[in-house]
């Protein structure tokens, strides 16, 4: 048995790590994986790229600030393998959201005039509305960016962004010093719970495929463990397999509920598993399917398209300057080629290409892989852009800013 | 403003940790080692503003604290901050990264503090980092030696009252007790309390 240490947040898109030790499948690869809980992503990076531990469950445009020398210590970080897809979502407190259409339903089934509703409710509120997100290199601050700008909004002008760590977020909501705030599960559904919050808008209502957290690594370090590397994403294949199975989903909420891990409420995490989300604590929940996506649909694929449109992101906000240099080493943070090389074997189905035109998928499409037909998922935005990576310029001359 | 002040040898610290004790710890050392400007910062409300304000050379930090991301964003915007800083200046001293975060501690420097300066510091750091989480595990295991004792007692006394047994020989089944089911002999006395509880047996 070779050690592993692997840093992770108390999330519920922690799972796939989470399981891999708690069902076997590291152990079964001869891993002997030891996870180490961290509340904030700055302690859960500083472990990363100062060597206590060799993997990370890491926002992925962190890993890649990390990589563009933008967040603390610069060091080349790769990730081979995403932890899945989507599962975020915006929670208002309900004195900002009565300001929104008053069906909650209508709120995340129509994303354009949501956004339009939050816009005009900015002026109005009695102050400049306070949203807390996680990190400034977030991909549920870049969508809630992304989304709020089409409809005017100058997210740096307008809002108050304010950054705390996800299991804070429903006591500084309760507390009444945010407005809102843009996290990953259990904690939007926590909030809904204690009635302190309504769910306003969900990740894959605005990108239906977003990239999420990552396996993030050393570069230097994966270089030179190949074998090791393939193991653990063998690992975390068969892992994310057994989580997206409906059938496992109940036990699997059991295990994250644990103290060790997110430390919460099992039927709280089981909503963001499952996709029945209640949006108000005394409504009906929703039912939307993919929520939260582990394995199908390529899920953990690290589509080099998918690295570059936070880059694309990064520019258009200003955290970078745009360069063939930057964009180069941006493109190499996502590493398609090592998860190639470790599932070559697997039952795993594997896209011919590793680019693609993101948000073009209007709907599922089959797509050429090495075992037959892989059918991708819907990947279109709210607002029907597409991400060509060989028109980055092009793209973000479309956007007013 | 974070800057390096302009007064030669004055190395200005602040401490931000929400365990008041272990920060209270940690400026003694500093002082002992002759350091006089020290502020001790909790991480709570306004906290980031207090710093700009006393514009600190170095902030020593629990590594662990939920509000780091939202101090290093409130850097990462702040108009007032003069330089950037970093987490640890020299970086090619492994053991020394590695003690620090091992023991907890974060260390935020202004950019250009000469690395010979920073070293002892962290080194004090760490070292009353550990020795302050060796004195809350003996704290504890000293707590839970009481309790135990005190669990034991009771059930020698129900064992004396209930079997008329003496004192050493009410011991004695208990430890046997243990050993045979390969259990602590607390976890033996805690059994017998409850049932003696359950049956209406208190002595």
């Amino acid at each position: 048995m070779i050690p592993i240490s692997a840093a992770f947040v108390p999330l519920t898109d922690a799972a796939v790590l989470i399981a891999a030790k708690e069902r076997g499948f590291a152990e079964a690869e001869g891993i002997d994986l030891n996870l180490v809980r961290t509340t904030s992503w700055a302690t859960a990076r500083d472990r990363l790229v100062y060597g206590q531990v060799q993997a990370a469950h890491l926002l992925a445009p962190l890993a890649m600030a990390v990589t563009l020398g933008l967040s603390q210590q610069p060091a080349p970080i790769a990730a081979p393998f995403k932890l899945g897809l989507n599962g975020n979502a915006l929670t208002l407190s309900a004195e900002f959201a009565a300001a929104l259409d008053p069906v909650a339903r209508n709120r995340i089934d129509d994303p354009i005039a949501t956004a339009h509703d939050f816009a005009a409710a900015i002026g109005l509120h009695r102050r400049k509305p306070i949203i807390g997100i996680v990190h400034r290199f977030s991909i549920h601050a870049l969508m809630l960016r992304y989304w709020l700008a089409y409809a005017g909004v100058d997210p740096d002008r307008d809002l108050t962004l304010r950054v705390l760590p996800p299991s804070l977020m429903v006591e500084a909501l309760s507390a009444g010093e945010l407005d809102g705030f843009t996290v990953g599960e259990p904690w939007n559904s926590v909030a809904v719970d204690a009635g302190i919050g309504e769910i306003a808008a969900v990740g894959p209502r605005i990108w239906q495929r977003g990239v999420e957290k990552v396996l993030a690594m050393r570069e230097e370090w994966m270089e030179s463990n190949p074998d090791l590397v393939d193991r653990l994403l063998r690992a975390l294949d068969r892992s994310a397999r057994w989580c997206d199975a409906p059938a496992n989903r109940r036990e699997l909420a059991e295990i994250l509920a644990s103290p060790d891990y997110v430390d919460g409420r099992a039927d709280l995490i089981e909503r963001g598993l499952t996709g029945r989300i209640w949006l108000r604590r005394d409504e009906a929940p929703v039912d939307i399917p993919d929520f939260l996506i582990f394995h199908r649909d390529a899920a953990n694929f690290p589509w080099l398209s998918q690295g570059l449109w936070i880059y694309s992101q990064f520019v258009r906000w200003g955290f970078v300057k745009a360069s063939a240099q930057v964009e180069a080493q941006a493109a190499r943070v996502f590493r398609s080629d090592v998860y190639r090389r470790a599932l070559a074997g697997s039952g795993t189905p594997m896209p011919g290409a590793s680019m693609k035109v993101e948000g073009a998928l209007e709907s599922p499409l089959g797509v050429g892989s090495n075992r037959g037909t892989l059918m991708l998922g819907s990947d279109r935005f709210f607002d029907g852009r597409v991400f060509d990576p060989d028109r980055i310029a092009e793209y973000l001359a479309g956007f007013g800013r | 403003m974070l800057r390096r002040n302009a007064k030669r040898g004055c190395v200005r610290i602040a401490i931000v940790d929400e365990s008041g004790l272990r920060a209270a710890v940690l400026e003694e050392g500093l002082r002992e080692a002759g350091f006089e400007d020290i502020t001790l910062v909790p991480p709570r409300g306004a906290f980031v503003a207090r710093l700009e304000a006393l514009g600190p050379d170095i902030v020593i930090m629990d590594l662990g604290t939920p509000s780091r991301d939202t101090f290093e964003e409130m850097l990462a915007v702040s108009r007032a901050l003069a330089r950037p800083i970093a987490m640890f200046v020299d970086t090619s001293d492994e053991a020394m990264i590695g003690g620090a975060i091992d023991a907890g501690v974060g260390a935020y420097v202004v950019d250009g503090f000469s690395k010979e300066r920073v070293k002892p510091i962290l080194d004090l750091a760490i070292r009353r980092f550990n020795a302050f989480a060796h004195l809350r595990n003996e704290l504890a295991e000293a707590k839970g030696a009481l309790a135990e004792r005190k669990l034991v007692d009771r059930a020698k006394a129900i064992l004396m009252k209930s079997r008329n047994l003496s004192e050493a020989d009410a011991y004695s089944l208990l430890r046997k007790s243990a050993m045979n089911q390969s259990r602590k002999i607390a976890d033996i006395a805690q059994a017998l309390i409850t049932a003696s509880e359950l049956l209406g047996d208190l002595p």
